[in-house]
C-alpha cells in the first residue's frame, strides 16, 4: 500500500497566513502572520492553548475555511477549497449510520467516482490494516468509540491522500485504547508515505507521534515555536530524553 | 396504533382479528403463550366483557351487538360480496389521496429541508395550515370542487399532506451537518451529499411521516365519506346506523381499523427493510 513514486509531495507551505472571525460583529483574530514549512512525509503535530487556532489552522489547510490573508500552498499549489490530495480525521468519527463499516470505508472513493467493487476492495486492505477485519459487516452503532474511530481512519487512509489532517483524533478516547491508537498511528505513519498533520492536547501524545512539534502562541501575532522531536522510532515514553520532551513542552505552556 | 405494537412479529394475525373475531382470538390465545396473554390479555377481557354483557342484556343489544352478531355481519358483508364494493372504492379515495400527498410532499420536503430561506418563509404558513382542520375546510373544497370524488379525494389528500411535508423536512434538517461535512471533504458533490447523506439521513422521519399520513387517510375516509357518497366503509358506517343495521355498522368501523392496522404494519414492513441501520444493536 506504501505509495512507489519519489517525487515529494504533500508538502506544505504557509506564509504570513491571517485569520479572523467576526464575532459579535467585531473581528477576532485567530491567526495572525503564521509561516510554516511542513516537509513531505513529516508528522507535525500542533499545540496550543484552547482558543489558540488549532482546529482553525486544521480547517484552512483541509479547504474547509478560506484564509483572509497570506497563502497555504501545497505541493507549489494554492488551496482552494477541498481537494483530493488531503483527507480529515476528525474529532467523532462522523460514520454515516446507515453503513457498514465497509460501506464507510469504501464511502470516500465511492464519492470520489470510485466503483463499488474497486472501492470495497480498497477499504477491506485498510479495514484489515487498523484490526478491523471482522468487523467489516457490523454497523457503526455495534462498535465502540475506539474500533468507531479507527474506521473513521480507515476511511480517510483509502482515498491514499497526500497529507492527512487529524483534530484530535484519539480525544475522546480512554487512556488505554488512546495509548494503542497512538502506537497505531504511529505504525500506519510509517507503512503509508503520507504527511500526517495533527492537532492535540496531550503532549506526551505529540511527543510520542511528531518529527516536529508547533507550539501555536497565545498572543496573536507572536512566533509559533517549532520542536524538533529528535528520538528513534519506536519510540519509548519512559526514556529521559522523551520525559524531558514532554517537559520542554510543558515549559512552552508555562506549566513547569 | 404505536411502533411497539407492530414490532411483534406476531400482531398481524392477532391484530387483524382483535377487534373482530372474538372466536378466533379466543381460539389462538388459548394456544400462545404466557406474554401474548399478558400482552393481549386486556383486549381479550375487553371483549368477553362485550360479549357477556350484550348477550346477558346489560347493556341494549340493539345498540351493543354481541360480538357474533358483528362476525356474522362482517362475513356476509365481505365472503357475500356486498362489502367488496365499499372496500375497493374506499382503499380507491384513500389511496389516491394518500399517493398524491406522496407524490408532492416528499419532493417539497426534501427541497425546503435543504433551502433554509425557503424552509422559513414557508414555516409559518405550513404552520396555520396544519392547525387548520381539514374536516373545517371540507365544505369549502365541496364548494370548489363539488360533492363527487374529487372533494373527496383532495380533503384527504390535505389531511395527509402535512404530516407527511412537515416530518419530511424536519428530517432533512435534522441530518447531521458533520456528516455533510465529513462527505464535503472526501470531494462529494451538492447531489451526491443529497444522494448519500442527507437522503438517507431523513428516510427514519420520512417513514414516521408516511406512518401518520396513512392513519390519517383511513380517519378522514369515514368523514369524507360521509356527505353525497353513496359507496364506502365510511358511508356503510352512517347508512347501517341510519337503517339501524348495527352489526353491520359494527363490521364496518372493524373493516377501517382493520385496514388502518394493515398498512401501518406494511409501512412498518418497509421501514424494517430500509432502516436495517437503525435498529442493529451490539
Ligand atoms: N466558525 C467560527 N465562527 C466564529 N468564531 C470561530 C469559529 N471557529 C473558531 N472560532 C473562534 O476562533 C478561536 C479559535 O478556535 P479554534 O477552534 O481554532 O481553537 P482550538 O485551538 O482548536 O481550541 P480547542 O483546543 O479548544 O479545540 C476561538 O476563539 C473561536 O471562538
Ligand atoms: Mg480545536
Amino acid at each position: 500500500m506504501t505509495s512507489t513514486d519519489t517525487t515529494r509531495r504533500g508538502e506544505v507551505s504557509i506564509r504570513d497566513l491571517s485569520k479572523s472571525f467576526a464575532i459579535n460583529g467585531r473581528p477576532l483574530a485567530v491567526l495572525k502572520g503564521l509561516n510554516l514549512d511542513i516537509r513531505s512525509g513529516e508528522c507535525l503535530v500542533i499545540v496550543g492553548a484552547s482558543g489558540s487556532g488549532k482546529t482553525t489552522l486544521l480547517r484552512v489547510l483541509a479547504g474547509l475555511e478560506a484564509a483572509d490573508g497570506g497563502r497555504v500552498l501545497i505541493d507549489g499549489a494554492p488551496v482552494q477549497g477541498v481537494g483530493t490530495d488531503r483527507a480529515v480525521i476528525f474529532q467523532e468519527p462522523r460514520l454515516l449510520p446507515w453503513l457498514t463499516v465497509l460501506g464507510n470505508v469504501a464511502f470516500g472513493l465511492e464519492v470520489r467516482g470510485e466503483q463499488r467493487a474497486r472501492a470495497e476492495e480498497r477499504a477491506r486492505d485498510y479495514i484489515g490494516l487498523v484490526g478491523l477485519g471482522e468487523f467489516a459487516d457490523a454497523y457503526p452503532k455495534q462498535l465502540s468509540g475506539g474500533m468507531a474511530q479507527r474506521v473513521g481512519i480507515a476511511r480517510a487512509l483509502t482515498v491514499q491522500p497526500e497529507i492527512l489532517l487529524l483534530d484530535e483524533p484519539l480525544g475522546a478516547l480512554d487512556a488505554m485504547t488512546k495509548i494503542t491508537m497512538q502506537e497505531e498511528l504511529a505504525r500506519i505513519w510509517s507503512e503509508e508515505n503520507v504527511t500526517m498533520i495533527m492537532v492535540t492536547h496531550d503532549l506526551e501524545e505529540a511527543v510520542y507521534l511528531a518529527d516536529r512539534v508547533l507550539v501555536l502562541p497565545k498572543e496573536k501575532g507572536a512566533a509559533a515555536r517549532l520542536i524538533d522531536i529528535d528520538l528513534p522510532r519506536p519510540r519509548d515514553r519512559s526514556e529521559p530524553r522523551f520525559v524531558r520532551y514532554r517537559e520542554e513542552l510543558l515549559r512552552e505552556f508555562g506549566l513547569h | 396504533m404505536s411502533l411497539q405494537h407492530i414490532e411483534q412479529p406476531s400482531v398481524l394475525g392477532a391484530g387483524i382479528g382483535d377487534n373482530s373475531y372474538g372466536h378466533e382470538l379466543v381460539q389462538r390465545g388459548s394456544q400462545a403463550a404466557a406474554r401474548f396473554l399478558s400482552r393481549y390479555g386486556a383486549l381479550l377481557g375487553f371483549l368477553a366483557l362485550w360479549q357477556v354483557s350484550s348477550t346477558r342484556g346489560w347493556v341494549n343489544p340493539a345498540v351493543i351487538p354481541p360480538l357474533d352478531a358483528i362476525v356474522v355481519a362482517l362475513w356476509t358483508g365481505v365472503v357475500g360480496g356486498a362489502l367488496l364494493d365499499d372496500i375497493a372504492i374506499s382503499l380507491q379515495r384513500s389511496g389516491t389521496a394518500f399517493a398524491a400527498a406522496v407524490v408532492v410532499a416528499i419532493p417539497l420536503g426534501l427541497f425546503m429541508g435543504q433551502v433554509r430561506a425557503v424552509e422559513r418563509a414557508f414555516d409559518p404558513i405550513l404552520q396555520v395550515f396544519r392547525q387548520t382542520s381539514a374536516l373545517a375546510l371540507y365544505p369549502i373544497f365541496i364548494l370548489l370542487l363539488g360533492l363527487g370524488e374529487a372533494s373527496k379525494v383532495f380533503v384527504i389528500f390535505w389531511a395527509t399532506l402535512f404530516p407527511l411535508l412537515l416530518n419530511t423536512i424536519g428530517g432533512v434538517k435534522e441530518v447531521d451537518p458533520k456528516l455533510i461535512e465529513m462527505a464535503r471533504v472526501y470531494g462529494a458533490t451538492r447531489l451526491t451529499v443529497f444522494r448519500r447523506v442527507v437522503l438517507p439521513g431523513a428516510v427514519p422521519s420520512i417513514f414516521v411521516g408516511l406512518r401518520l399520513s396513512a392513519t390519517t387517510a383511513l380517519l378522514l375516509l369515514i368523514a369524507s365519506e360521509m356527505i353525497g357518497a353513496n359507496k364506502g366503509v365510511g358511508f356503510q358506517v352512517m347508512n347501517a346506523q341510519y337503517n339501524f343495521q348495527i352489526p353491520l355498522m359494527f363490521a364496518a368501523i372493524v373493516l377501517l381499523a382493520g385496514l388502518g392496522l394493515l398498512s401501518n404494519y406494511a409501512l412498518v414492513l418497509l421501514q424494517r427493510r430500509l432502516c436495517r441501520w437503525s435498529s442493529a444493536t451490539a
